[in-house]
């Protein structure tokens, strides 16, 4: 078993990390109001009133690196890797992974579509990005 | 509101500033030895005692462990931890807590073994960076600010990025081989040197990153009054400027090729009452090059974008007409993992006069500016020796 590192979720985002492990990227809708990361309160007006919606799972990639040095032992292996921001079409921005696509420069063009995706770390699914 | 801050320019001064006594690989003492040290060393260069002390500042350690450590009770105690960028906003903490009576000798110190610590782990757990990012391998600053070079790139162009990230490494090092402390002193560097280096998260190089070093700072501030008496004189604090726009999570940064200097560097020169062409020197916090062609732009000392021309043919290096990081920078002097106090120190030695053969032929009005967190945080200064 490797020591991936699992997230650790709070009480805030056990919905989105359980729908991730049904394979659904979920965002948090206050009003018409759309936000990642998953708070307590709107960061528009501090409302409680939250809907969970399922994002589309479309996204186009905001900005990429492609790291050479595992900035932990866990990831030694796995080097190099792309890491990402993604702007989801609901509009909002997280960090992810790209997969499926060699890590090389070349290969990526901010803007270019991409769809979401799942991996697995220690039986709690990550959400990642492939191209469309 | 404004006008309030604006009394305030130049109504307290930096007495006393100083390093722990030695820096870049020093495993025999630990983090808060450099903070005593460095503590010690600033009173002495202000001619003061730690018995005068206060007002107590640090960041990463509480200061009531740093009291503890020091032995000092101090009236006025402020351990607000923004990144790196936090000893320079401490500046601002101190000139108002003296103008407003809470103190009258504020200490400010710094301590940090980035390379030696026996306590470094994973720390964090909890918060919502540990969440979502970690789990992707996206920790520490290199990947975060490498994110945001590439999309510096994508807006303004990959090959005059590259050539304006080369210049800043490269004159950087030319500094630093003008400082006797800097871990990079015997180690000249080529443009090639820097192309060729390894890659740590494209598109950086290895040499697009800061130092990990083992270092303390300390600076001692008090009001006009009493820093008269002092024995180097007063460095004035003219105007400050402090904030931040997100935290541990970069994808929730406004904007990646805009900090929030745009917000503390006009904020600084108001309270002020400066221009950009008022200033003889730039220190600019530089975690990495790219921290610096972004906090240049924002900062206002060129436009968004013209940050690679404004800066080209090495016109930051020594003898160049925009004299920046005179002291080696966090690239090539020390960075032991908030490095911001020591653009300050830089600042005020410059001010004075004490830099040896890298002195400035003219520096009255320095800029010392700190950056923290992933381009999350930043604290802007303007110090006079007027």
């Amino acid at each position: 078993m490797s020591d991936k590192i699992k997230p650790i979720p709070q009480p805030e985002s056990d919905k989105y990390w359980e729908a991730a492990n049904e394979k659904k990227l979920v965002i948090q809708k206050f009003g018409d109001h759309l936000q990642f990361y998953p708070r307590a309160v709107s960061t528009k007006d501090g409302s409680r009133d939250v809907e969970w919606i399922e994002a589309s799972g479309k996204a186009k990639l905001y900005t990429f690196t492609i790291v050479h040095a595992a900035p932990h032992p866990s990831f030694v292996e796995e080097v190099p890797y792309i890491a990402a921001i993604v702007t989801l079409e609901e509009g909002v921005n997280m960090p992810t992974r790209i997969i499926g696509i060699a890590p090389e420069p070349e290969n990526l063009q901010i803007g270019m579509d991409l769809v979401v995706d799942f991996i697995d770390a220690d039986g709690q699914n990550l959400p990642v990005f492939k191209p469309a | 509101m404004k006008a309030l801050r604006k009394s305030l320019s130049g109504k307290a001064a930096i007495v006393g500033v100083a390093e722990s006594d030695k820096i870049g690989k020093v495993p025999e003492i630990s983090p808060l030895g450099h903070h005593a040290q460095a503590a010690h060393n600033a009173l002495q260069d202000a001619g003061l005692n730690i018995s005068d002390v206060d007002g107590l500042f640090t960041a990463g350690y509480s200061t009531y462990d740093l009291g503890e450590y020091l032995g000092i009770e101090p009236n006025y105690t402020d351990s607000t931890i923004v990144g790196g960028s936090s000893f320079v906003i401490h500046l601002a903490h101190a000139l108002a807590a003296i103008n407003a009576g809470y103190c009258e000798v504020a200490l400010i110190t710094h301590g940090q073994s980035g390379r030696s610590d026996r306590a470094r782990n994973r720390s964090g757990g909890g918060m919502p960076a540990d969440q979502y990012t970690s789990p992707y391998g996206i920790m520490g600053p290199p990947i975060n600010y490498a994110m945001a070079a590439r999309k510096y790139m994508e807006m303004y162009g990959e090959d005059r990025t590259r050539q304006a990230l080369a210049e800043i490494a490269v004159s950087t090092r030319k500094w630093a081989n003008m400082n006797e402390k800097a871990y990079f002193y015997d180690k000249p560097m080529t443009f090639d040197d820097y192309h060729d280096s390894r890659w740590i998260s494209w598109p950086f190089h290895l040499l697009d990153c800061c130092l990990v070093t083992d270092a303390g700072a300390a600076i001692v501030v008090t009001s006009i009054e009493k820093a008269k008496d002092t024995k180097k004189g007063p460095i004035k604090i003219l105007g400050a400027g402090e904030g931040h726009d997100h935290g541990s999570i970069i994808s929730q940064m406004p904007d990646l090729t805009r900090t929030y200097g745009r917000k503390t560097g006009p904020r600084a020169l108001e309270m002020a009452g400066l221009d950009y062409k008022d200033i003889d020197l730039a220190m600019i916090y530089d975690s990495f090059t790219y921290t610096v062609l972004a906090t240049l732009e924002s900062l206002g000392f060129c436009g968004p974008g013209e940050g690679p021309d404004f800066i080209a043919n090495q016109v930051t290096a020594p003898g160049g007409t925009f004299p920046l990081n005179t002291n080696g920078g966090g690239l090539s002097y020390t960075h032991p993992g908030m490095y911001g106090i020591f653009t300050v120190i830089e600042a005020v030695r410059q001010l004075r006069g004490e830099t040896g053969k890298r002195q400035l032929d003219k520096c009255d009005i320095a800029l010392a500016h700190g950056t923290g967190g992933l381009l999350s945080s930043t604290g802007t200064v303007l110090l006079t020796s007027n």
